[in-house]
């Protein structure tokens, strides 16, 4: 009897070794990759340094969370990062919503596929080479937009939080588009018929009827540009002029004083633990 | 008097260090001997981690490249890695990996006492006996008489101008750090705590009320006005810069008209016509004076030393020289450089000029300076208000 029959009779006999040989893979990935790295990052940040050598030193403390409560910049740029993930997440949102019901209700179902590898393009161009491409279409003074703006006596806003918002949500508008407008290609036709059927102009049905079914597809992609606006550093870096936000805290002290890097790093992971699980009663992750 | 207090303060603080690892780790046999050699023929590959300029193999001008014959005429493979300040040469380097590191004086003494380094072995090197004396067993690269490594190469942090938009030339650092600049928002500063050094290059000759005698010797009430200076600077400032190409591509959009600079990136600007100008200010400047070290861990110590002597040996001293922009080490390289007044130009052989360049060092809380009444700033505080600085 050959190995392949024997193993293949063992599985058939034993469910459980099925499931473990099924999923040992993917719970590792998990466990180990996702959970066991966020946990790293904990222990990090309850270590010291040596002051001189700048090297790890595994030692309790919790100097390196009192820094990161007490220094009021912190909280200044905590605060900026939220701000710019939020409005990076509006634009967004109000740019993917419009496009998403387009492609989905009112396009061509021929064209759809087109029009959605279209949405997808900027993804296939390298991250850096379109931030860089931004950063010479804002460079005060010679850049693109400020040959743009300047007929109307306007002038480039320059690198700084604008450039950052902008160049932000150009790079996350594709991770929004997609899941609303598979949210709202799952709403079926005969409830946007009824609702106009029944009297209500296009307007009326879009807001009370397809805002709330597309809502947690909505939620789901905010979800995208959220989190990855929040840990986002190098547009900042390119884009951003002497702004800053947490991922460049993080970068900044890396190299010197790893536990406070981790310190901050843990900033983000409680943004997104409240924002989640305020998401949450909306619905829409039962809708991932 | 200097020297060993800086010595003494190192050692105390290595030996904590050692105390708070539990002398567990293999950490606490760092100060093992230097190779014996004899350095042989070995073949091998190295990772060396250099100052852009230092370890140029063609990648950034094919006309540009003393790492090609290095490896036609030993054999040996050369990696480069390139990092932007001394913060990120320690990090990398502790993160291991790399055979061969020049170090600036203010990551030099962090790597030697992080246990990241070998003690170099002179006899192998021929070449050493050219470096200028003034070089040599100098607290950044030699610790109780073991050498560290050998003497690449010093120079000053610029204030570079954009020639066209800046005018008159500048010959004092007032224009990045002064509030009615007319160069506000279009100013540049190096985006590292050690860049507080600058600003208290700026205090000892515009305050001297404050009794400023070495940058990195800084009581609370200097720190304190370093920092307000860097503080009314902010305004001023287009970006903080870390990355040289960056740097480039933001003058070259003009986005960037001055700020302190090295050589190397006035050089690379002016490698088609001459645009931006280059000068050390009245006022003196922050500068370094960097070292070739071995990393602890090779696996590649006759490549490493072949890389020590070859990178110090009169040609190619020159050649890096003059490429970067820099004094050379080497006493013999001042004949071979293609410009022949480059020695010249940049000081090599006087000892007046760098009276006023501060190079840089790792600011400890027993003041560099000698001072005993005091306590100064070490450098772990400079980092942690530098970084609440950045994002404030």
């Amino acid at each position: 009897m050959s190995f392949a029959s024997t193993t293949r009779r063992y599985f058939q006999s034993h469910v459980w070794a099925r499931i473990t040989a099924l999923l040992s893979l993917p719970i590792a990935w998990l466990g180990i990759l996702y959970i066991g790295s966020l946990a790293a990052l904990f222990i990090t940040s309850i270590w010291k340094i040596d002051t001189f050598t700048s090297k790890v030193v595994r030692e309790f403390t919790l100097s390196n969370f009192i820094d990161v409560l007490t220094d009021k910049a912190y909280f200044n740029v905590t605060v900026r990062t939220v701000g710019v993930a939020i409005a990076v997440t509006m634009i967004c949102a109000v740019i993917a919503i419009p496009m998403a019901f387009f492609i989905a209700r009112v396009a061509k179902p021929k064209s759809r596929p087109v029009l959605i590898a279209l949405v997808i393009t900027p993804l296939w161009a390298s991250y850096l080479v379109k931030i860089y491409a931004w950063r010479t279409m804002m460079a005060p003074d010679s850049g693109f937009l400020n040959w743009l703006v300047s007929p109307l006596g306007l002038s480039s806003p320059g690198f700084g939080l604008l450039a950052v918002i902008i160049g932000l949500s150009y790079l996350w508008l594709p991770y929004m588009i997609l899941p609303i407008y598979a949210g709202m290609e799952k709403l079926p036709d005969s409830i946007v018929d009824a609702s106009a059927d029944l009297g209500a102009k296009p307007g009326r049905t879009f807001l009370k009827i397809v805002l709330p079914i597309a809502w947690p597809a909505i939620i789901a992609g905010s979800l995208f540009t959220f989190s990855l606006s929040l840990g986002d550093y190098i547009t900042v870096q390119i884009l951003g002029g002497t702004f800053q936000m947490l991922g460049n805290v993080v970068y900044q002290n890396f190299a010197l004083n790893l536990p406070f890097a981790a310190a901050v790093a843990l900033i983000p992971v409680i943004v997104m633990i409240v924002y989640l699980a305020s998401v949450r009663k909306t619905g829409a992750l039962d809708n991932l | 008097m200097k020297i060993t207090r800086v010595r003494k303060t190192a050692i105390v603080i290595a030996a904590g260090a050692l105390l708070l690892s539990g002398c567990s780790s293999s950490d606490s046999d760092s100060a093992g001997g230097a190779y014996a050699g004899p350095v042989q023929d070995t073949p091998g590959t190295i990772n060396v981690l250099a100052w852009p300029g230092y370890a140029e193999d063609g990648s950034t001008d094919p006309k540009v490249d003393w790492v090609t014959p290095f490896e036609e005429e030993t054999g040996c493979t050369v990696n480069v890695k390139t990092y932007g300040t001394s913060d990120e040469a320690v990090q990398l380097m502790q993160s291991g990996g790399y055979d061969v590191v020049s170090a600036s004086g203010d990551a030099s003494l962090r790597l030697i006492f992080g246990g990241d380094l070998q003690p170099v072995n002179l006899d192998l090197i021929p070449n050493y006996a050219d470096i200028f004396t003034n070089l040599k067993d100098r607290p950044w690269n030699t610790i109780d008489g073991a050498n560290y490594g050998v003497p690449h190469g010093r120079g000053a942090n610029v204030l570079q101008y954009t020639i066209d938009k800046v005018k008159p030339a500048p010959d004092s650092w007032s224009v990045v750090w002064e509030p009615n600049s007319p160069l506000k928002g279009k100013v540049t500063a190096y985006d590292s705590a050690i860049y507080i050094a600058d600003a208290a290059v700026y205090l000892m000759s515009t305050k001297p009320d404050l009794g400023i005698t070495d940058p990195y010797a800084l009581d609370q009430t200097q720190f304190d006005a370093a920092m307000a200076l860097l503080k009314q600077q902010k305004p001023l400032v287009a970006e903080y810069w870390a990355d040289y190409t960056k740097y480039v591509a933001a003058v070259q959009a003009g986005s960037i008209v001055a700020g302190t600079s090295w050589q190397v990136i006035a050089n690379v600007l002016n490698g088609e016509k001459s645009t931006v100008g280059a000068v050390k200010p009245k006022e003196g400047a922050t500068g370094w004076s960097d070292t070739w070290m071995i990393s602890k861990n090779t696996e590649s110590i006759d490549c490493a030393y072949k890389w020590l002597n070859w990178i110090i040996s009169p040609a190619t001293n020159a050649q890096a020289a003059e490429y970067f922009g820099e004094a050379p080490a080497n006493s013999k390289a001042c004949a071979l450089t293609a410009s022949k007044t480059h020695c010249e130009s940049y000081h090599a052989e006087e000892t007046d000029y760098w009276s006023d360049v501060y190079y840089w060092k790792t600011p400890t809380e027993e003041c560099l300076d000698g001072r005993t009444d005091v306590k100064c700033i070490p450098y772990a505080e400079w980092v942690k208000a530098w970084s609440s600085f950045r994002n404030s």
